[in-house]
């Protein structure tokens, strides 16, 4: 999770805009959606991703293969900027299983600037040893194969993943992903703040993902390490579900 | 593949028995956790439910029932559940409900299992049975404890130097040059048998004080059948020895054999004992205000023993001699403002003092036995301004009054013998709870003054009386039972059996006091002629009254409950509070709550086989 100032924070909805338009067009049926992708797609390990499939819409949250996923990168343009570290864990509604986490540091393209050194504190000398995302890209996807990903702030993770992937296979990536922070939005920022509760000085909760996870009685971990932060969203997720949803919801009520 | 998950594993060093796994188990264990949430009020295990992992609380809190629906316990942020069952039949016993939101890690069932056969500390710390993980406890606090495992022989550098003794004073002064010696022990002529001491101190106040010829043989100066201590005994016992006799050197003997002398400076050398000072400086003090102004050395004595790893029967034993001290110094110095007493008396410690259990939050209890020719027109007034004198002293030395009014200035406590062999006998033949209540002071008792033997007498009347006494034992029983543990506790208040909720909780009401109480009972059963409530506990055990292992248990809680409690007023005077007894759960380490709800456990439950074992 790359940190995001308080004042782009403001409108996280907006950003997206800038980024990542072409991927935005909201899709409801992502088996369909992954269905036609399949046909499209001339990428041969691509087109195995999506010939894999994923759940149908109408399938309920307990029973949704879901992968945490968090990733680290060199700033906040995924034309510019590049992953430099990804974090991921199997979970369901009940379990989140270390046991199958995995955590990869990759060299970016991009090269490492001095500020988002000091927020991930992954160095040059790390990097020079890590090998380029290709190296792991089989094994990615692979790990991807039939989940739903849960992520905080789609923002990041999908438009990144996207652009990593052109670059070296000449096709994007598309997956559904169920964002917790547009979970939060829902409960906070569903209308605007009052004139009079914004006159009394009232700021809108933050949807950032401490600030969120506090409010559910989780503990604060140490952010910016891809893996710790995939984990912080798994558990985010458990814990909206068990207070706003049921484990009978169907995905696409979630799912983006 | 292995990831580090270093969350987990940051947080599982945080937390016995986890942090103390060697590195590499620990970070296997994180990368196998599973982890899941809990809303509060949603119930985690459920009776009978298949288990498959251990539940560590990462955050939040968790209360486990008993079957029948009853509270058993609460635990937070790093307590565990589910072992009963992983190491029995994997079905859930106590089920276990979120209190509050709750995260909880779950370590996979092989992996536990793993690690509870290939590690002994591991399996001791999580074994089932509370009552052993307190033992670990316990028992590993005192490996640490150097004073109560060093033997008095390591004291021992050198071949004890003799003299026979009909040798001259001016001999053993230059025996005593040429072998750098504080001491010399006596023997008869020709005989290697020791019959008496003699110190450098003895030679300045005996000898040239006293202006005697150098030629005065040094059998007709010296302390004759000195005290002595047994090799094997430990440094801390040779240190109380010391204390109680006021001597500053004791012959080591070993079968019968002198292996050499230990000197006061041998055993300060070894560990800087602070009370021992405190001691010798007290009975050097000349007025009340001098006294006084030991307090302090008090209290830094008091915090250096808990610093060095002393346990609670040593602490309370070293802090029992210091008041016995204080009392002892403070008659002295009261007669000799008043005069020689009219009679001969006795002046007596009580309760905590007497048992050698003092803290260093206590109040004074009191009594003086007085002769029996005691006339109260012609003597009263003398004892009762001895009394006040002793009184206000202690109470400027930091022993306040005893809110009970139970010291020598209360005129029912300054009474002869024959009046005190009365209030016994009345107590124990026609016994009353109500009137036993606030007697039960009076069953710990000694001497520490003046007829001293005079309290062994009232200690054998008691022995006599109580033993075979059911409808006694019973009241006392009763009693002993008026005070009882917290049922739990939790984070930051204390639960109590009606549900209530407290801040913190009092140590002594709650704990220590309650424990003496119900070991007291036992020991008057048992006919023991201790007062220490752990060697009153050896008694009981020899006498095989209790359950098998239950005696050891109630050792073990009673010295935890005690350190605790230590500990806590040592760290009140660590940062200039006044120390109290009230101790709050917040300000415990996980440690210690976990094991002191064991603690409690144990002793709730011996407060019930005293119930039945001395029934009305």
């Amino acid at each position: 999770m790359f940190y995001l100032g308080s004042q782009k924070l403001r409108d996280p909805q907006q950003q997206d805009e800038d980024r990542t338009r072409q991927q935005e067009v909201t899709i409801t049926d992502w088996q369909a959606h992954f269905a036609q992708l399949a046909k499209q797609t001339r990428e041969k390990r691509l087109q195995a991703f999506y010939r894999a499939g994923v759940v149908d819409a109408q399938t309920p949250l307990k029973d949704v293969p879901l992968l945490a996923l968090d990733v680290e990168t060199t700033g906040l343009n995924p034309r510019k900027n590049s992953i430099v570290s990804l974090g991921m864990l199997p979970m369901t509604l009940n379990r989140i299983r270390c046991s199958e986490a995995k955590h990869w540091i990759v060299n970016p393209l991009s090269g490492l600037n001095n500020e988002s050194v000091a927020i991930h504190g992954i160095t040059h000398s790390a990097i020079k040893k890590a090998p380029d995302l290709e190296v792991v890209l089989d094994d990615l996807l692979e790990t991807f194969r039939g989940h739903v990903l849960v992520v905080h702030h789609r923002g990041i993770e999908r438009p990144f993943l996207d652009v990593a992937i052109k670059t070296r296979l000449g096709e994007g990536l598309q997956f559904p992903v169920i964002d917790t922070m547009e979970l939060e939005a829902r409960l906070h920022r569903q209308k605007a703040l009052s004139w009079w509760k914004r006159l009394l000085g009232q700021k809108p909760a933050s949807i950032r993902l401490a600030d969120s996870r506090a409010r559910y009685g989780l503990p604060w971990y140490r952010p910016h390490h891809a893996l710790n932060d995939a984990l912080a969203t798994a558990e985010l997720l458990q814990a909206q579900i068990a207070y706003r949803f049921s484990p009978d919801t169907p995905i696409s009520e979630l799912w983006v | 593949m292995e990831v580090e998950q270093l969350e987990v594993l940051d947080f599982l060093r945080r937390f016995p028995p986890f942090g103390d796994l060697p590195e590499e188990d620990l970070s296997h264990l994180a990368s196998q956790v599973e982890v899941g949430y809990f809303k509060a009020g949603t119930q985690i295990l459920e009776l009978n439910q298949e288990i498959d992992a251990l539940h560590v609380i990462r955050s939040g809190a968790v209360e486990v029932f008993r079957r029948n629906g009853d509270l058993y316990n609460r635990l937070s942020e790093g307590g565990f559940f589910g072992e009963f069952a992983l190491l029995r039949n994997r079905r859930v016993r106590f089920p276990v409900t979120a209190l509050e939101d709750t995260l909880v890690y779950f370590i996979p069932a092989e992996v536990f299992i793993q690690l509870f056969e290939n590690n002994e500390l591991f399996a001791d710390a999580v074994e089932v049975e509370d009552r052993t993980r307190l033992r670990q406890a316990v028992s590993r606090r005192e490996d640490a404890n150097q004073l109560m495992t060093s033997r008095v022989i390591r004291l021992i550098g050198r071949d004890p130097v003799t003299l026979e003794q009909t040798a001259s004073v001016r001999d053993a002064a230059i025996k005593m040059s040429e072998e750098k010696v504080s001491s010399l022990l006596i023997t008869e002529p020709e005989k290697h048998d020791i019959v008496g001491i003699i110190t450098d101190k003895d030679l300045r106040n005996r000898v040239v004080a006293e202006g005697l010829g150098y030629d005065t043989p040094v059998g007709s100066i010296m302390t004759p059948d000195p005290i002595t201590i047994d090799a094997k005994q430990f440094v801390f016992e040779a240190m109380l020895e010391m204390l109680r006799h006021n001597r500053h050197h004791l012959p080591v003997v070993r079968y019968q054999k002198t292996l050499g002398v230990i000197a006061l400076a041998d055993i300060i050398r070894y560990e800087s004992q602070n009370s021992l000072f405190v001691v010798s400086s007290i009975f050097r003090q000349q007025t009340v205000e001098e006294l006084s102004n030991l307090a302090k050395e008090v209290k830094s004595s008091f915090v250096r023993m808990v610093n060095e790893d002393a346990n609670s029967h040593m602490i309370g034993s070293a802090m029992a001699v210091i008041g016995r001290s204080f009392k002892q110094r403070l008659l002295e110095l009261g007669e000799e403002k008043l005069g020689p007493p009219p009679v001969p008396y006795c002046f007596l410690a009580l309760g905590s003092m007497a048992r050698d259990e003092q803290s260093i939050v206590t109040d004074q209890d009191n009594a003086m036995i007085l002769d029996n020719r005691f006339d109260p027109k012609q003597h009263d007034d003398y004892f009762l301004q001895l009394a006040q004198f002793v009184s206000d002293g202690l109470a400027a030395c930091g022993y306040s009054y005893c809110t009970g009014g139970i010291m020598a200035t209360n005129r029912k406590w300054r009474q002869p013998l024959s009046v005190w062999e009365k209030y016994f006998t009345d107590w124990i033949e026609t016994p009353a709870p109500e009137a036993l209540l606030n007697s039960s002071i009076f069953f710990d008792l000694d001497g520490v003054w003046g007829k001293e033997e005079w309290a062994d007498k009232l200690n054998d009347l008691i022995l006599r009386k109580t033993k075979r006494n059911p409808r006694f034992l019973a009241c006392m029983a009763r009693n002993a039972l008026n005070r009882t543990p917290p049922l739990g506790f939790f984070k930051d208040f204390v639960m109590e059996k009606d549900g209530k909720h407290n801040n913190s909780i009092n140590m002594k009401r709650r704990g220590t006091a309650p424990v003496a109480d119900l070991i007291r009972v036992h020991a008057l059963a048992v006919g023991s002629r201790s007062h220490n409530s752990f060697d009153r506990l050896q008694d009981i055990i020899a006498a095989q009254i209790l359950p098998k292992g239950r005696g050891q248990d109630l050792r073990d809680a009673l010295e935890l409950i005690a350190m605790v409690r230590i500990r806590h007023q040592a760290l009140a005077l660590e940062e200039g509070q006044e120390p109290d007894n009230n101790v709050a759960p917040e300000n415990l380490s996980d440690f210690e709550r976990k094991n002191l709800k064991d603690a409690f456990q144990i002793l709730s439950n011996a407060q019930k086989f005293l119930k039945f074992r001395y029934p009305l």
